[in-house]
């Protein structure tokens, strides 16, 4: 048994030094797929999440309620969500993207925006309010506000975004689902990783496993240098 | 324009709050180059004043004018802004340099690089900061982050400069030091500016008129003397620091002056009363001077009234004397003084003041 993992450890490594070409096209594929759907998810949800901050509307409490819960949407219900509405007799099956990618990307940004919407609309609402008061008596335009106080906050909005990222690039459920973990095609770290462990090809998997681990800690090491900062008086 | 005409002015100010009015000013008035004081309690409204001045909050009801012309359209409350500059209690700097703070309100207006730096060393110099030009903004001290703050002001060189508390939540050398070089700069650029404050010596200090705010309304403008030494009443008087605030009936009148009776006792004061009329008096406790048995008694203060030490409260270099004269009066007597009379408390003694020295105030007024 020892033997196995041992072999398995020693293969890792040979796969990782010398960049096998599956190895490779696995996770840039990964990183690719999770890039695009972290990027989408940044631009709807920085803007939605700045502008809920900042406005007052009437049902504001519900719509934070909401993007809140969103946070914590359990992905394979993601997965089941976009699996119906790609479905071929489904509301966007004409786009026929099921099985591809383009699925992956839609069902990560899913799981994405809501949780850098969520981030960003703490951040914002946590500048001092008295701040806006002052960047406005400088004589800002509202537009100018608002990209002042994205800039204050932008070391939680950094946050956002790895949070969001880190929280795509481990994901498995939705993207076996939508993607159909085709080889060479819509095949991910994650979707790969459970496969070739329940074959018992532990080398692949575990090299796949070091590779996810090492993104894991790149991410972690941004949030926490983030976290440690002091904030401005 | 000419030079004394109204750089800024406001008419039939209302701002309402949850449909409560927590602002009504039917009339204030800035001249060039004038430095009003707004001092108040907190909660009077001086911020709200500022505010709407500023245009930063939306009165409910009223007009302002500034340089005579009206503020209001969209396009305009920008460009009016622009003339301002606001200075809050909490310096509010951006997580930047001290350089980059202060030449924020420059980029905002899209002010060429070269004139920037230009304009920022310079006040970074006039306040004393230049050497933390490259430090970032949340590692200064609470006065060097005022400082910084008042730089970012001063260096849209304003018409108007508002300042909303600014040194309330300094320490008294700080907030000294930073009086000191604001005043300096006041002067030199011979800003216009608006100073609210609940600490009344700082706006003697920096001010030639005041403004004394309670409830959302200004009960009265005025010098500094006019404020001080005439209170338009009771809540003026006892904010702006007099002491004896005494009520009585008017019983005898002779020319200008007339006597009133205060719980028994007579009290002169110079003014035109009506005989049987309701008026208040007050005597600042400077003017109220203590004579002991021993001491002469040839003095032209009409008002000597006999009584009885009660509390001295020591106040650094004087100490604060509190008398039963019949009446309730407050002396403010020089620690030299009070050990070459030997007071003590109920110690008997005389209290003397002119009659000159006497506020009068219609009662209710």
């Amino acid at each position: 048994m020892m033997d196995l993992i041992l072999e398995g450890i020693k293969k890792a490594f040979w796969l990782l030094i010398t960049f096998d070409p599956e190895v490779m096209g696995i996770t840039l594929l990964s990183l690719e797929v999770s890039g695009i759907a972290t990027l989408i998810s940044l631009i709807i949800g920085i803007s939605v999440g700045v502008t809920v901050a900042l406005s007052r509307f009437f049902g504001k409490r519900i719509v934070v309620s909401l993007i809140n819960t969103g946070m914590g949407l359990p992905p394979v219900v993601v997965g089941l969500f976009v699996t119906i509405f790609l479905w071929r007799n489904g509301p966007l099956g004409f786009l026929g993207v099921l099985y591809t990618p383009a699925a992956m990307i839609i069902a990560q940004t899913v799981i994405a925006t809501p949780i850098v919407m969520g981030i960003t609309l703490a951040a914002i609402q946590q500048l001092p309010q008295k701040l806006r008061l002052q960047i406005l008596a400088l004589g800002a335009t509202r537009l100018q506000m608002v990209w002042i106080l994205i800039k204050e906050a932008r070391l939680p909005l950094l946050a956002a975004v790895m949070a969001g990222f880190g929280g795509v690039i481990s994901e498995v459920g939705a993207s076996i689902m939508v993607g159909g973990n085709i080889k060479g095609y819509s095949r991910v770290l994650t979707t790969a990783t459970v496969m070739e462990t329940s074959r018992g090809n532990f080398d692949i998997a575990i090299a796949l496993g070091i590779i996810l681990l090492l993104l894991a800690y790149f991410i972690n090491l941004i949030l926490t240098h983030i976290q440690q900062r002091e904030r401005p008086r | 324009m000419t030079e004394t005409a109204a750089i800024l002015e406001a008419k039939n100010l209302e701002v309402k709050r949850g449909g409560t009015l927590v602002l009504d000013v039917p009339s204030v008035s800035l001249r060039k180059g004038e430095i009003l004081s707004l001092i108040g309690p907190n909660g009077a409204g001086k911020t709200t004043l500022l505010q709407t001045l500023s245009y930063l909050l939306k009165p409910f009801q009223g007009e302002i004018f500034f340089r005579e012309k009206k503020v209001g359209m969209n396009h305009s409350v920008l460009e009016y802004r622009r003339k301002l500059a606001m200075v809050f209690q909490e310096p509010l700097l951006f997580d930047t340099t001290v350089f980059n703070n202060v030449a924020s309100g420059l980029r905002i207006r899209g002010m060429e690089k070269d004139e920037i730096h230009t304009r920022v060393t310079e006040q970074l110099e006039q306040f004393g900061i230049k050497h933390l030009k490259q430090r970032s903004a949340r590692t200064l001290s609470g006065g060097e982050a005022q400082r910084t703050s008042l730089a970012r002001a001063f260096a849209l060189q304003p018409e108007i400069l508002l300042l909303d508390e600014p040194f309330a939540s300094l320490d008294p050398p700080t907030r000294d030091s930073l009086i000191e070089d604001l005043e300096q700069n006041l002067q030199q650029t011979r800003t216009t500016a608006i100073f609210a404050t609940h600490d009344r010596l700082e706006a003697l200090r920096l001010s030639k008129r005041i403004a004394v705010m309670n409830g959302g309304a200004i009960l009265q403008i005025g010098s500094p003397e006019e404020v001080m030494n005439h209170p338009a009443n009771e809540f003026v008087a006892s904010f702006v620091g007099i002491e004896t605030i005494l009520s009585g009936t008017v019983t005898k009148k002779d020319g200008g002056t007339f006597v009133a009776s205060v719980s028994g006792q007579e009290i002169e004061a110079v003014g035109d009363a009506r005989l049987g009329e309701a008026v208040v008096l007050c005597v600042r406790p400077e003017n109220v001077t203590l004579l002991t048995h021993f001491s002469q008694e040839g003095t032209s203060a009409r008002n000597i009234l006999p009584g009885k030490i009660v509390k001295i409260i020591p106040l650094g270099p004087y100490q604060k004397v509190h008398l039963d004269c019949g009446v309730p009066l407050v002396a403010y007597v020089t620690n030299h003084s009070l050990e070459e009379l030997s007071l003590t408390e109920g110690k008997e003694v005389k209290a003397s003041f002119k009659a000159t020295a006497v506020t009068v105030m219609r009662k209710g007024e």
